[in-house]
């Protein structure tokens, strides 16, 4: 579970979030959404204490700590050209390891199995400045998952992802957090994609939430053109709600 | 296609066998040439036989007069132990501070050490210029630069390195200018303080490594303590914190454990250059990105070095000696171009 109570974040004098307010519950999967600068990532760093805020952020195993509480999963994370692979994701190991400890067996079975789940043991031994851009990230989100922490905050998990991976990959999460419960908030620009997969769907503009509720009820014609500013077509079948762009000019 | 630059397997995050026992050998290979060479002319054989002798249960008829004794085991022998922590403590420092500042151009001096204790040294020479005191003016100056360093850094801004490394480059600065100012009221002492500058392992006795081996001992420990987490701290400040690092207090822990031995190293040694950038760099080209691998194997290499840079400034204009901080930079230099072209390869 994670909650931000009336969160405002500032930098300097310019308000970039809130005040927002969102319960996540246990095994519940909440996709926010909304356009660039909208304050999603803000949001995420908030539950980390990366950003400074004013409100309050509860969540589930808080007094162990963010690191073994909350698995994040950067947007622009910063990769060291040489490392390997497995040693990358061994570092999302980090808050079960001491300050002084070593990794021990259950720490390197713990990224065995991340790495099986996003298809990268073929590329364990690679350093990170040799993988593609969606191996990158399935490598981000390894180390996300090596953590094994009860709520993951995803920011752009599919970014770099050909649709086929885009898919696989939320379906590794998919499985992971009905099978063990787990808290999922994602921020996704793919509506569409975002809609398959989150129970939920928030959408932030201008720092405030604007709609909140099942993809159906959130991803309508009119919430989208009026916060996107641009024309888009919502299609409904029975897969749930498809987001096509159209051009206004030729509309 | 692949070239030296894109290898397709990551280096190991461990020291290698290898890599340990080449650090070791040399430690002691360089270490033995260093005993049995020198310019009082002792032969190199009754030397080994002098050090085989001083072994715990082995007794052996060395021929050394007590003289050449007292030469080899009050002179030689501290020169050699100080040269070899003080290289192994410039060069884990210098890949502590380029861990901590994710800067590959950090060296041990990076945030004011070098000028504060220069300095203090200079204050020293140009007041009775005894040994104790110039120790003293040195450790101390150099501390406190850095010491002033860190408060203005923290008073500018900010959690970012950059604001500390600024502040770095504002007290060095004002440091040697107030430090050349008292020169020139000083001409005399120029040449004393010159010499400092260039770094120096002559006139020591055991006193000498007595005096900077606790501190290396602490620093030595915590780098090495560390090393893990100056991985960790490779992804950056908001990912390392986001894994539940304490950034700042590992990288404050790291920083003043590294700057008490340098500043112990220089106030002993004078400031050798160049050791606190090559070694480290030369251990990560040669053997990998780890700092798990990086920091043991610097402080081996770095020990190394420098014995041996302590050897060629005994000998090549014996019986004069060149300052030690001349040879690390003047083969050091070519040395790092060396290793950088060939592991590198031609871009």
């Amino acid at each position: 579970m994670i909650r931000w109570d009336s969160v405002n974040v500032s930098f300097g004098p310019v308000k970039v979030l809130g005040p927002v307010s969102l319960e996540v519950g246990e095994g519940e999967w909440v996709g926010l959404i909304g356009p660039n600068g909208a304050g999603k990532s803000t949001m995420l760093k908030a539950a980390l204490g990366s950003v400074t805020y004013d409100g309050s952020v509860v969540f589930s195993n808080g007094r162990r700590g963010p690191g073994r509480s909350i698995a994040w999963m950067p947007q622009r994370p910063q990769m060291p050209n040489d490392m390997g692979v497995f040693d990358y994701v061994m570092l999302g190991r980090t808050p079960h390891i001491g300050y002084l400890g070593g990794e021990g067996r259950h720490d390197v079975d713990s990224v065995r199995a991340a790495l099986e789940k996003l298809e990268l043991v073929d590329l364990a031994d690679r350093p990170l400045d040799t993988l593609s851009g969606g191996e990158a990230q399935r490598a981000v989100l390894a180390r996300a998952l090596a953590q094994e922490a009860p709520i993951l905050l995803l920011d752009e998990p599919t970014a770099s992802l050909d649709i086929g991976h885009a898919i696989e990959v939320l379906e590794v999460v998919d499985d992971l957090r009905r099978g063990e419960s787990l808290t999922v908030v994602t921020a996704v620009h793919d509506l569409t994609l975002a809609g398959r997969f989150a129970d939920r769907l928030v959408l932030l503009a201008e720092g405030l939430v604007q709609a909140d509720g099942s993809p159906r009820d959130v991803l309508t014609e009119e919430n989208l053109t009026s916060h996107y500013g641009a024309g888009i077509r919502v299609v409904d079948d029975e897969d749930g709600p498809t987001v096509i762009p159209t051009r206004r000019s030729n509309g | 296609m692949s070239s030296p630059t894109t290898p397709t397997v990551a280096r190991p995050s461990r020291p290698g066998w290898v890599a340990l026992t080449i650090g070791v050998v040399a430690v002691i290979g360089v270490a033995l040439v260093g005993l049995l060479i020198g310019p009082a002319g002792i032969d190199p054989g009754a030397v080994f036989l002098g050090l085989a002798d001083a072994l715990p249960l082995i007794e052996i008829d060395h021929g050394l007069s007590d003289v050449e004794r007292s030469v080899l085991f009050e002179i030689r022998f501290p020169r050699v132990v100080l040269g070899g922590i003080v290289g192994a403590v410039l060069a884990a420092a210098g890949a502590a501070y380029q861990g901590v500042f994710r800067n590959p151009l950090a060296d041990p001096y990076l945030l004011g050490v070098a000028a504060g204790a220069g300095l203090g040294a200079t204050i020293a020479f140009a007041s009775t210029g005894e040994p104790g005191l110039l120790a003293a003016l040195a450790f101390a100056g150099g501390l406190g630069a850095v010491g002033v360093t860190y408060a203005l850094g923290r008073s500018v801004g900010g959690r970012t390195t950059t604001s500390l490394i600024l502040a770095g480059v504002a007290v060095a600065a004002f440091a040697t200018a107030v430090q050349t100012y008292l020169l020139q009221r000083n001409v005399e002492t120029l040449r004393e303080v010159y010499a400092w500058i260039l770094g120096r392992l002559t006139t020591v006795g055991w006193s000498d490594v007595l005096t900077l081996l606790p501190y290396a001992l602490l620093a030595s420990g915590v780098m090495l303590g560390a090393r893990r987490l100056l991985d960790v701290l490779s992804i950056g400040d908001e990912e390392a914190s986001a894994l539940g690092v304490n950034v700042s207090r590992v990288r404050w822990v790291v920083v003043i454990a590294a700057t008490l031995a340098t500043a112990a190293a220089v106030s002993v040694s004078g400031l050798i250059g160049f050791v606190g950038i090559i070694v480290p760099h030369t251990v990560r080209i040669l053997f990998g990105w780890s700092y798990r691998v990086i920091v043991p194997l610097s402080l081996l290499f770095g020990a190394a070095f420098l014995m041996a840079a302590d050897v060629a400034a005994r000998t090549l204009v014996s019986p004069a000696e060149l300052p030690i901080g001349v040879v690390t930079a003047f083969f050091g230099a070519p040395f790092f171009v060396l290793v950088l072209r060939t592991m590198r390869g031609p871009q």
